[in-house]
């Protein structure tokens, strides 16, 4: 009764999360009549805007990424190693972006930083994309932060970072060349994982009027039928490739960590 | 002048007293072991050294050069943790090369270097493999590899064998001892085992309570041990309660027999605590030996060594005899006469 109950969970579940997007990705093969094709996509890929907007976003994680890495990799490393008992006010800051709404971060941002405050980074397109860029990183620190900490946990930070000084490294090198490499695959995960967030991202971009992915999936959402369908197909396969890519690096890391 | 200057160095975590104004001069290329109980800031000293905990108050110098508020890796020092601590991401030749690329050496030199000293180590090939394609004991010859490419002025060994079982560890710390003395590099090694120190240091460190108990040979701190806890915590000994008769001509009692050592005792003392080693101990004995009676209350047998338990009238006395094939040990329950020199008595202080 049990093992029944537990199947039945299980392919409930499995409906629940696959019914709605093989919906989805049949409603996107109908555009031509009668037969099943791939015009919506055609079209999609063919738009110049669709273009530049993923162009944009991808740009954009990309950035987001490397500022994650600067900012979290040595937080969580100088926690780790000098401020242990700070772990878990660390780990509650990091948890903010998930309860406070993007649209009040955004607001916050506006107040602060419009065009008549000390510092108008909304009074230029490369200010507000700064001030985007910011926003973004602040959305995916919760992913990175845990990601990375999670690396950190896997190997003896202080013996490490003590043999690396004792071989006369400084701080910059220990984190290049020791703990960086060392936590790889978990940077890569919240790498990832921040890369999927920022594609999809719409209320930060729409608030501060950039030309992102997507505010672009919501105009072609409320104007077409059969486009959404194939672009809500696209960002999902790059959300999955992202996830997929995640546990390939993990695969083939030449080296495994020392234990702690 | 000493190469490695301790001086009244002290360290405090907190309210807890950890190390108490110790000093200790070290030799060039001389091997000094620091040895003691946990918690008896042995460690704690040797991080001072290397820099990664700052000393309360007092002095370090490392040739002449007062390196006490240097950062680690301003120091010039080498060392050997117990955990290994290679680099992961790093194969053994990269770990050996690390300390020569941080200070920029030429890539020929590099090369050079790491070659010198996988072979020193006698892993001469396996500078392409990655640390956990390795064994304990060839990761720790690693560890000592890297800590020694940089051709520091100090090589501080922290527990370095203790993680590694007992065969890797007697052939390791052989090795280790070797290589010291071919480079002639100044040494200090921490543990906690009295064997470890006893048979690889130049001089050993006795450490109790953040306090140098005694500072000496291996030899001596074996044989004359200058106070009670070094008594008892190197090595083992057998200690008896005795009353003194006459002390001026070291005549004493131990339960009912008067056995006379030959020597004056400390005055004004009415009891003493007489401290023998197993080995001075024998069943039987020759002419001019003190004699005790007693029972044989257990017998443990180590291979080449047996270890035979002694009843007598002022305690428990433990004997080592060699293993002899052909002749049977005594078994529980028999009466036997113990018999010792009485030179091999120690009168243990406080």
């Amino acid at each position: 009764m049990t093992r029944f109950l537990a199947w039945a969970m299980f392919l409930f579940g499995v409906a629940y999360f696959a019914l709605p997007l093989f919906g989805m990705t049949e409603f996107s093969l109908r555009m031509r009549r009668g037969v099943y094709s791939l015009d919506a996509y055609r079209v999609v890929l063919g738009d110049p805007q669709f273009q530049a907007t993923f162009a944009y976003s991808t740009v954009m994680a990309l950035l987001t990424i490397v500022v994650g890495v600067l900012v979290v990799v040595p937080t969580a490393y100088w926690v780790r190693l000098y401020l242990p008992r700070l772990r878990p006010v660390v780990e509650f800051i990091t948890l903010l972006p998930l309860v406070i709404p993007p649209i009040v971060i955004v607001f916050g941002y506006l107040r602060l930083f419009n065009t008549s405050s000390w510092l108008p980074l909304t009074g230029t397109a490369a200010g507000t994309n700064l001030l985007l860029l910011m926003g973004y990183a602040t959305l995916s620190l919760p992913y990175m932060y845990r990601a990375v900490d999670n690396g950190l946990r896997t190997i003896d930070v202080r013996t490490l970072t003590e043999a690396a000084q004792s071989l006369g490294a400084g701080w910059a090198t220990i984190l290049a060349r020791v703990i960086l490499p060392n936590v790889l695959v978990a940077v890569l995960s919240g790498a990832f994982l921040t890369f999927a967030i920022v594609i999809g991202e719409f209320v930060m971009a729409a608030l501060l009027n950039r030309p992102a992915f997507g505010p672009y999936l919501q105009l072609m959402g409320a104007n077409k039928a059969y486009e959404p369908a194939a672009l809500a197909v696209i960002a999902f396969v790059v959300t999955w490739v992202c996830m997929g890519l995640i546990s390939l690096v993990t695969r083939f890391q030449k080296f495994t960590p020392a234990p702690r | 002048m000493a190469f490695l200057e301790l001086s009244a160095l002290q360290k405090y975590f907190g309210a807890n007293h950890v190390v108490r104004s110790f000093d200790l001069d070290v030799a060039k290329g001389e091997f000094v072991t620091l040895l003691g109980p946990s918690g008896c800031g042995k460690t704690t000293v040797l991080r001072m050294v290397a820099g990664f905990e700052t000393p309360s108050s007092g002095q370090i110098r490392i040739d002449g050069r007062d390196v006490t508020a240097l950062r680690t890796s301003q120091r010039d020092i080498g060392m050997v943790f117990q955990a290994y601590a290679l680099f992961p991401n790093m194969t053994v030749a990269e770990n050996v090369a690390f300390g020569l690329r941080v200070a920029g050496r030429p890539r020929a030199e590099i090369d050079a270097g790491v070659r010198e000293m996988l072979t020193l180590i006698r892993l001469p090939d396996l500078g392409g493999r990655y640390p956990f394609q390795l064994s304990g004991g060839q990761q720790q010859r690693v560890a000592l590899a890297r800590a020694l490419a940089a051709r520091p002025k100090v090589l501080l060994l922290d527990e370095p064998l203790s993680a590694l079982d007992a065969k890797i560890r007697v052939s390791l710390r052989t090795e280790i001892r070797a290589i010291q003395r071919q480079l002639g590099i100044t040494t200090i090694f921490v543990t906690h085992d009295q064997e470890e120190a006893l048979s690889m240091s130049d001089r050993i460190v006795v450490m109790s309570g953040g306090v140098a108990e005694q500072v000496g040979p291996p030899f001596e701190i074996y044989n004359r041990p200058a106070t009670r806890f070094v008594a008892g915590f190197v090595g083992t000994l057998n200690q008896i309660a005795a009353e003194v008769i006459d002390a001026g001509a070291g005549r004493l009692a131990v339960g009912g027999a008067e056995i006379a050592l030959g020597r004056a005792i400390p005055p004004g003392q009415g009891t003493v605590s007489l401290a023998l080693r197993p080995e001075a101990v024998g069943l039987g004995g020759r002419p001019g030996d003190i004699r005790l009676a007693g029972e044989v209350s257990e017998v443990s047998f180590h291979g080449s060594v047996v270890r035979v338990r002694v009843e007598v009238a002022g305690g428990s006395i433990a004997v080592d005899t060699f293993n002899n094939a052909a002749s049977r040990p005594p078994a529980a329950g028999e009466r036997v006469e113990i018999a010792f020199a009485p030179s091999d008595v120690l009168i243990l202080g406080d």
